[in-house]
């Protein structure tokens, strides 16, 4: 059922992507991604916030150019964007100011077609899309599933041979986004598209899943390509069908399971020491999540997949969570579980006060940055040191944007534990207990 | 929503322990500046009450050495002015949001002073603040001062009433369940809430007063001349002798103290007030300043805060043995509402002193003025505001395509925006007489030439509204623009014309108020003997001004009032309200 693809030859390969590397920020981004875009398929970017998976997106759409690497598009080199290819956004992008049909003749206007031969396939691309009566309405009027379908139509009304979609359907609530995950899937199963080939980006493993014959999985920071995963269910593909459940299950084993792709360190976070790039979690999340798991039905172990559900979490909310009480020694990730270790039962077993000894003790001896500024900050008498020395430390390894989220991290844990203060105003680390 | 609690006064409260008491290094810096600057204030505050036969004795001269001197006195009047404009807003704006009665006055009261152009007032502040104070320097100080707080005032007392008035309801509703005092409900929400945007008004403020002291130090109403020590009497001075070394010199001086004042002063006050912008997600940049950063590290601020927060919390009991309205002060929401008899009975006596009013004032322009000079004043107004129309078109030609070039590049506009700030606050009055002078050498026709120099001092805001729009343009949007691959026109009309339009609107508004205003110096220029004038209404209230013609001065400030309600109301609201339904981005 799943398998590594066979290659496809290298005719109908619509968009090749060789050796993409890119670089922002001193931070690497995407690193020696390698993929390419068949005729008559779905393919699927699955990665978790912050794998340079839009970025990827945006590369292929020619919106930036990558530090290096090459992208062809039908054999030619990308250099700024292409005929035949369109983009649906995530944020929709329609232009508040432009009636329904207005927005989508723009990317004909833009073809210089004439005024009627615009209006008459504009008129029938919001047909095919299910927008009729909204012509003239502006986007402000519409729910958010009615202004994606306008994202749709002005997409497809340009004929493209490659459609890109970023996130189409994550600012979609459940319901909507299932009609238009359908409506679309329909619309391309009866060839009433003019398009070959789609690309979606999404970070929702059961919709990549749901809609795709083949899926690439993302590692995070920097992006690599770290699996190819071939969906051969039929459509229409039913969710809960024991191989549907088997194969979401296989790719949150694959997407927790990257030590094994990346060398081995203290935790799942890239890089290492002080230099360990580290999530915003809240304590709240934290704690909130090691009391679901040591409470009946699960007991001290889930399997990822199913606790996602239960607590309507995407990926992109669960991970960061779950990797930071990895890192904590609280829980341990395997194959797709979590497990909550003996320090874990303890933390959910203790009072407020004990909670917060057992934390600050286990935040001091696994994460290094904590520990360092803890150190520092006992060694000075002042007993203080400004925020923007470990900042500038810390971007000696990481870019501006990890380095401050960082520090964030640390900060909360610290704040929690109650090991260090930090005055926000004047931007330094202090012993001082306000209390 | 983040409770914009000043965290300054609340770290305060915290004891100083001992060991930190001492002053360290930072104390230092700060206090050899503080000493300098009060040695600096009492030197030149001595001047302002010297006897007027002082002026005579020692005039004001181009030696570049009192320049120094010269630059101070005008930064005083300045300051002096900005501090009265900050009394005048925090008692007449929370006035007009606490009580109902006096908001239906002072409301319209400002919206139309905020019209009227300031610097016809002169004529009748020099004749009344010099009789207050005879055979003293203090009389023609406080009427410069005063010129320039008629500059202020209004808008920054406008965007407090507007703060107060939208201070966020979850806020409102949480100060009221724990009963705060109306005393600390001002310092814990409504201060901090309205602090961002009048911090932002006070800056434009200072950029305009800037423009008008240098107006109102050389003054001439008749036969009244006066002129105070300072860079305004300087530069007037170096037009009458035609020295042009003299006017570069000023202009030298000028930038310097805007950029002092702005490092010193404006800076650190935008950093400060960054923290209590009442939003959840933080900015993408903050504003920096390396004044701030000194300041907040000495001890002697730590003290400073110390001591206003012990005044600020034992006041209130001290006003114990007040009277009842002084407890009270400030008066809590919405106070003293009459009913509807009381209501109607307010409006008729409001209604009435404003039909008085106007009427006093007719009488007054009618008793030698006619329907003929009403006509000549009314027709000189048309050219004036074709004057201004034209000139906001061509500046808006210009800076449109250029600030949105700069918006839509991060790092020019991070370089740009500072600059563009500091040309607004430049008194473009001071470069007047280098294109006067090339207008007489090369025999230009007035009436055109000196147009320009209505919006050379307010064509900046056209300019960092339309960057600042640019640079707010969502990036969804760009990039839906250039995947579908619209261009030139297209993308100009569809994309970011009306992108940008609220802000360009904001800012065409400013300029066009500002540009009436400067009419009044730009239409008539000399330099030496050499006159230039231009036909229009700026020049009819200047040259009354000069003739001491006190009728004339009042009919020519009414009818420019009239002009600038009138284009605001026809053109500007309209363009207003239309951006805000149609082109808003949510």
């Amino acid at each position: 059922m799943t398998q590594v693809a066979k290659p496809v030859a290298e005719a109908d390969r619509l968009v090749t992507v060789e050796h993409l590397r890119h670089l922002y920020d001193r931070g690497l981004v995407l690193d020696d991604v390698t993929l390419y875009l068949g005729e008559g398929e779905i393919v699927g970017l699955l990665g978790r916030s912050g794998c340079g998976k839009s970025t990827l997106l945006r590369v292929i759409a020619g919106l930036m150019p990558a530090s290096a690497g090459d992208v062809l598009l039908d054999g030619h080199p990308v250099h700024g964007p292409a005929e035949g290819v369109a983009m649906v956004f995530q944020s929709f992008a329609l232009f508040p100011w432009l009636t329904v049909l207005e927005n989508v003749e723009l990317g004909l206007e833009a073809q210089r077609v004439a005024p009627d031969e615009r209006r008459k396939r504009a008129l029938a691309a919001i047909d095919l899309i299910g927008l009729d009566g909204f012509e003239s309405a502006y986007p402000k009027e519409l729910s958010g599933g009615m202004r994606q379908r306008v994202g749709l139509a002005r997409a497809l009304v340009v004929q493209p041979k490659i459609l890109l979609m970023d996130e189409p359907f994550s600012a979609l609530d459940v319901l909507t986004a299932d009609t238009l995950r359908t409506d679309l899937l329909d619309l391309w199963l009866e060839g009433r598209m003019p398009t070959r080939s789609i690309l979606i980006v999404t970070h929702n493993i059961e919709e990549a899943v749901f809609m795709c014959d083949r899926i690439l999985v993302l590692s995070s920071v920097p992006g690599r390509v770290v699996a190819e995963v071939k969906v051969e269910l039929p459509h229409p593909r039913n969710r809960i069908d024991p191989a549907f459940r088997a194969l979401v299950d296989d790719i949150y084993v694959r997407m927790t399971a990257r030590e094994a792709v990346t060398p081995a360190k203290e935790g799942a976070f890239p890089g290492a020491g002080i230099a360990m790039v580290l999530p915003r979690v809240s304590s709240n999340a934290l704690s909130g999540l090691m009391e679901t798991l040591a409470a009946p039905p699960f007991g001290g172990k889930a399997d990822l997949p199913l606790l996602a559900q239960q607590l309507h979490m995407e990926v992109d909310d669960l991970f960061p969570i779950a990797e930071m009480l990895q890192l904590l020694r609280f829980a341990e990730l395997y194959e797709g579980d979590i497990r909550l270790t003996k320090a874990g039962h303890r933390f959910v077993e203790a009072g407020v006060d004990q909670r917060k000894a057992l934390f600050a003790k286990h935040v001091v001896a696994h994460v290094p940055l904590a520990a360092q500024i803890k150190r520092i900050l006992d060694e000075r008498p002042s007993h203080r040191a400004p925020m923007l020395r470990f900042k500038d430390e810390l971007e000696d390894h990481m870019g501006e944007v990890e380095a401050d989220r960082t520090l964030r991290g640390v900060i909360s844990l610290a704040r929690y534990a109650e090991l260090f203060a930090y005055d926000e105003p004047s931007g330094t680390f202090s012993l001082e207990n306000p209390a | 929503m983040i409770f914009p609690a000043p965290s300054d006064l609340r770290a305060v409260s915290v004891s100083v322990s001992a060991s930190r008491a001492w002053p360290n290094r930072y104390d230092i810096i700060v206090f050899a500046v503080l000493a300098a600057a009060a040695v600096a204030i009492f030197h030149g505050a001595r001047g302002m009450g010297s006897p007027l036969t002082n002026l005579d004795l020692t005039p004001v001269s181009l030696n570049p050495a009192n320049l120094p001197n010269y630059a101070l006195r005008t930064t005083l009047r300045m300051f002096a002015a900005i501090a009265a404009s900050l009394v005048f807003t925090f008692v007449v704006g929370a006035l007009a949001s606490k009580s109902s009665k006096a908001e239906l006055v002072i409301i319209p009261a400002l919206d139309i002073l905020q019209s009227v152009p300031v610097l016809g007032f002169l004529t009748f502040t020099v004749v009344f603040f010099m009789g207050l104070f005879p055979g003293s320097q203090l009389g023609a100080e406080l009427a410069a001062i005063f010129a320039i707080f008629t500059s202020q005032a209004w808008n920054m007392a406008f965007s407090f009433y507007q703060s107060l008035a939208t201070v966020p309801r979850d806020l409102d509703e949480a100060c009221r369940h724990f009963r705060l005092s109306p005393w600390l409900r001002f310092w814990r929400l409504e201060a901090p809430f309205a602090t961002p945007g009048l911090v932002w008004n006070t800056m434009m403020s200072m950029s305009g007063g800037w423009f008008f002291v240098v107006a109102s130090e050389a003054i001439t109403v008749g036969d009244t001349k006066v002129k105070l020590a300072g860079i305004g009497s300087y530069l007037a001075l170096a037009i009458e002798q035609r020295d042009i070394g003299a006017v570069g010199a000023a202009v030298v001086a000028m930038a310097i103290v805007i950029f002092i004042y702005d490092q010193l002063i404006f800076r650190p006050v935008v950093a400060w007030a960054d923290k209590f912008r009442c939003e959840v997600t933080a900015a993408q940049t903050r504003p920096r300043s390396w004044a701030y950063d000194i300041i907040r590290r000495t001890h002697l601020l730590k003290r400073l805060v110390a001591i206003a927060t012990r005044v600020r919390d034992v006041l209130p009991r001290m006003l114990v043995f007040a009277p009842g309205w002084a407890r009270s002060w400030p008066p809590p929401l919405r106070i003293g509402r009459l009913g509807r008899v009381g209501d109607r009975l307010w409006l008729g006596i409001v209604l009435v002193v404003t039909a008085w009013s106007l009427w006093t004032i007719v009488a007054y322009v009618g008793t030698t003025l006619g329907l003929k000079d009403l006509t000549e004043a009314g027709g000189a107004g048309l050219l004036t505001m074709l004057r201004v129309l034209v000139l906001i078109a061509v500046a808006s030609l210009i800076w449109v395509p250029i600030g949105v070039w700069i918006g839509l590049r991060p790092w020019a506009a991070e370089r740009v925006q500072p600059i563009a700030q500091f040309l607004a606050a430049f008194p473009a009055n001071v470069l007047f007489p280098f294109f006067v002078v090339g207008i007489a050498a090369w025999n230009l026709s007035p009436n055109v030439w000196l147009s320009p120099l209505m919006v050379l001092g307010t064509q900046w805001y056209i300019l960092f509204n339309v960057i600042a729009g640019a640079s707010a343009f969502p990036t969804d949007l760009r990039e839906a623009a250039t995947i579908y691959r619209l261009r030139s026109w297209q993308w100009w009309r569809q994309v970011i014309l009306p992108g940008i339009f609220p802000y360009y609107v904001t800012g065409a508004l400013t300029a066009s108020g500002g540009s009436w205003n400067a009419s009044i110096v730009a239409e008539v220029a000399s330099w030496g003997n050499t006159k230039l004038e231009a036909t229009g209404l700026g020049a009819y209230i200047a040259n009354a001004t000069d003739a001491g013609d006190f009728h004339r001065v009042v009919l020519g400030i009414g009818v420019m009032s009239f002009f600038v309600l009138l284009i605001n109301r026809v053109l500007w609201r309209p363009l207003y309200a239309y951006a805000e339904r149609k082109l808003r981005l949510d």
